[in-house]
């Protein structure tokens, strides 16, 4: 098949210390009953918008948390055949750099799960639900903050050069999520 | 349609200009004459054994230069325009990407649309299709027109009037499966290929009856002998037998069911063998650590018996893939000599960026060199195994999951992806489109859901180090497997080649311009800028006494996703110099046909 990524290696640094951003209003349904993507250092999402707002940290020598990270491995891979490389759109899907300018993160949460139909005369335009997909819904958090990192221009294109170690915490629930 | 309604009857009942040719027994029977016409452009690959050549040379070498635009066709979709029109008699059928338009122009009347069909497909099946919506074309014969559509309904609409005259589904757009290939006719069947390799689908190739729709055969990629349509003594691969299911003992429990394999690509037929040939592409998922096995057969040269199904020989390229180096471009019959015998020679570009030449008789494999010298992930491919010499550093099976492995060549898009290749008597040469592009690539565990993406990597493209130029297209001899000249293309060559004896070869680029160079040398002769970048195939044809050449602009699939997104940043470490310019740049989207001519 033929998917690109093609990507540069610039990397903005700034730093944000901000918390992650909860995982609570993930609504997947897995077969092992695990519902818990990401680390989580809140629990609702009504109490997280400043968290939202910021869903990432980026320190001064450009390591970004592992959720940037590995939003953008998910994002490239599940996301990128339509909305482009690093967030940056197609000819036929949205910049979501743009995008999530503008949506909340409830708004990104909802069509990402429900997906979206806008096709008449002129345009085609068919955003399919990921509600069901575990390599989507499992990262949905990561991908949301790699976006905004994006989004708020701090992350350059391309691989974050340097991220903060997966912990075995979170490959265990990565694996709980993806079930097994 | 009336059974016996033979082709010349509806083009002489518009036109009355055409030459005649006897209805025949076999759908077969008439196309076999029909693409040794020139005048006429009567399946994607221009004939049977897939050469894209043709033997007008009314425009040639001297007086290309002179070229001119006589008329353009919009199709008003803006997706990407892949495959190119075929034009039967005094008809032209251009096909668009989703919705799956398709028009019947009549050139005898400055191409007025006698009929067009657009079916109602549900937009579901719009974001399953992995890059863009695109198509590759529609099939002729026996007055009938046969489209796949995106929703892999294949539907026979009858070439005159364009009513619908059978539809029959290939497969399921809710579980990944769609189309996006152009149907073949072989006999009294339609042939048509899968897509869905990213979906976790198992891909097949299905022949129906031109009449009825009804199924002949359906050859899977892989699973049992009797869904592979395999004898375990009689099939053979490199001369051995396969042995006893060999597309289910090759993979980890029952992986097999989400095995990929998908037949996206061309197929070529063999007449006097009978036997067609085509490509299956990558095993699903992108992660290889999660598919353990070779994973037959994926990533492999089918030779079919075109009755039955029944696989005469295989040969799997790329055993467990570990790039997606999809198996599915164009196979190239030609008879050429080998070491001064005159052989029936298979040639085929792949993804892995090796260009193989096989005896399409046996299977015998004769040639397996680089076709673009940037390829690292192999040495080279021992012709008695058929293995390729790998090399561990660009191993993302060695690197393991969550290892970032770097600096690939080719990346995921292969040193050549689908646009089809030419090849000139003539000249004894193949004309090639292709990619030069290499990759990181990173493999990471993921769950099967299915009709979802079922990928597994991360990936990041681009040029080989101390290049700038993200294409080249290459004049290559199959019989010793070197590059005989190469010209340079700021992006991928996505278009596919056409080979005239004019000793002119024509092709387009992704910023949008229809090249004319030398099939001798590569001077180019000839360049116009068409209204959007050229991701389809150059055409000929003759009417009226005056020879065409037609081709469709319109830029996306794979180019829509990544290539105009562009390269930026200066690509630290890996050498490249200076910036590479969005293909946004260049172009902008929306399905034009540009049909060229001589001036009076």
């Amino acid at each position: 098949m033929r998917l690109n990524g093609i990507g540069s290696r610039i990397l903005t640094t700034a730093a944000f210390a901000v918390a992650l951003l909860t995982a609570g209003a993930v609504a997947h349904a897995q077969d092992t009953g695990q519902a818990q993507p990401t680390q989580q250092q809140n629990s609702t999402t009504t109490a997280a918008t400043s968290d939202q707002d910021k869903p990432y940290t980026i320190a001064p020598d450009g390591t970004v948390s592992w959720p940037v990270f590995s939003g953008f491995r998910r994002f490239n891979s599940e996301c990128i055949v339509c909305h482009g490389p690093d967030g940056v759109g197609s000819t036929f899907a949205p910049a979501l750099i743009d995008s999530l300018k503008v949506l909340t993160y409830e708004q990104f949460l909802d069509t990402v799960t429900n997906g979206k139909t806008e096709v008449n005369t002129a345009v085609q335009k068919k955003m399919p639900a990921f509600g069901t997909n575990p390599n989507v819904m499992c990262f949905i958090d990561d991908i949301y903050a790699y976006l905004k990192a994006r989004s708020d221009g701090v992350l350059g294109r391309g691989r974050p050069q340097k991220h903060d170690p997966k912990t075995a915490d979170v490959g265990q629930a990565e694996d709980a999520c993806l079930g097994g | 349609m009336a059974k016996l309604m033979p082709a010349s009857g509806f083009i002489l009942g518009l036109a009355g200009a055409v030459s005649l040719w006897s209805a025949s027994a076999l759908a077969n029977d008439e196309l076999l004459k029909l693409q040794q016409d020139p005048k006429q452009w009567v399946m994607p690959l221009g004939n049977y054994a897939g050469n894209r050549y043709s033997k007008l040379d009314q425009i040639n070498s001297k007086n290309v230069k002179n070229l001119q635009v006589a008329w353009t066709f919009s199709t008003g979709v803006l997706r990407g325009h892949e495959g190119g029109p075929l034009v039967i008699g005094n008809m032209m059928y251009v096909h668009a990407p989703f919705p799956n338009t398709v028009f019947a122009l009549d050139l005898s009347k400055g191409g007025q649309i006698v009929w067009k069909y657009e079916p109602k497909q549900d937009p579901n099946v719009i974001p399953v299709m992995c890059c863009d919506t695109v198509n590759r074309g529609v099939a002729y014969a026996d007055g009938l027109i046969f489209l796949h559509q995106a929703d892999t309904n294949l539907v026979a609409l009858d070439a005159m009037t364009g009513k619908e005259v059978w539809k029959v589904a290939d497969g399921d757009p809710s579980k990944g499966e769609t189309g996006t290939s152009a149907p073949m006719i072989i006999k009294n069947m339609v042939l048509v290929g899968t897509s869905g390799g990213e979906f976790g689908v198992r891909g097949h190739v299905t022949a129906y009856d031109v009449k009825s729709g009804k199924q002949v055969w359906r050859g899977y990629s892989m699973g049992p002998d009797s869904d592979t349509l395999m004898d375990p003594e009689k099939t053979t691969a490199l001369g051995q037998p396969v042995g006893k299911d060999s597309g289910t003992a090759t993979w980890k429990g029952d992986q097999w069911k989400i095995g990929g394999g998908t037949t996206w690509g061309w197929m070529s037929y063999d007449p006097d063998l009978n036997l067609v040939y085509y490509g299956s592409g990558n095993p699903s998922t992108w992660n290889p650590v999660q598919r353990p096995g070779d994973n037959k057969w994926s990533m492999t040269i089918w030779a079919r018996d075109a009755d039955t199904g029944m696989t005469k020989w295989v040969y799997q390229m790329t055993p467990h893939d570990e790039w997606d180096y999809d198996g599915v471009n164009e196979m190239q019959l030609v008879d050429q000599k080998i070491d001064g015998k005159e052989r029936k020679l298979l040639v085929h570009f792949d993804r892995n960026g090796f260009g193989y030449t096989l005896d399409r008789v046996t299977g015998e494999l004769l040639v397996a060199e680089k076709f673009d010298p940037a390829v690292n992930w192999a040495t080279k491919v021992d012709l008695k195994t058929g293995l390729p010499d790998r090399v561990k550093q660009f191993s993302t099976e060695a690197g393991g999951q969550d290892t970032n492995t770097q600096g690939i060549c080719p990346a995921a898009l292969g040193s050549k992806d689908e646009q089809p290749s030419a090849y000139s008597p003539k000249t004894g040469l193949f004309y090639v489109p292709t990619n030069h592009v290499c990759m990181d690539y990173e493999p990471y565990k993921i769950a099967y859901t299915a009709g979802q993406p079922y990928v597994g990597a991360t990936l990041s493209m681009y040029p080989p180090k101390g290049d700038s130029n993200l294409g080249n297209f290459i004049a290559w001899d199959a019989t010793t497997g070197k590059i005989k000249w190469s010209i340079p293309e700021t992006f991928s060559v996505w278009s596919g080649a056409l080979a005239t004896a004019g000793n002119v070869v024509f092709y387009g680029t992704l910023e949008g311009y229809l090249k004319a160079v030398d099939a001798e040398t590569g001077k180019e002769l000839y360049r116009f800028k068409t209204p959007s970048g050229i991701i389809g195939n150059v055409n000929t044809y003759e009417y009226d006494g005056k020879q065409y050449i037609a081709v469709l602009s319109g830029v996306g699939g794979w180019a829509g996703i990544g290539m105009a997104a562009g390269l930026t940043g200066d690509q630290e470490g890996l050498g490249a110099v200076g910036a590479y310019k969005a293909l946004s740049q260049y172009t902008a989207l929306g399905g034009t046909m540009t049909v060229f001519a001589l001036p009076e």
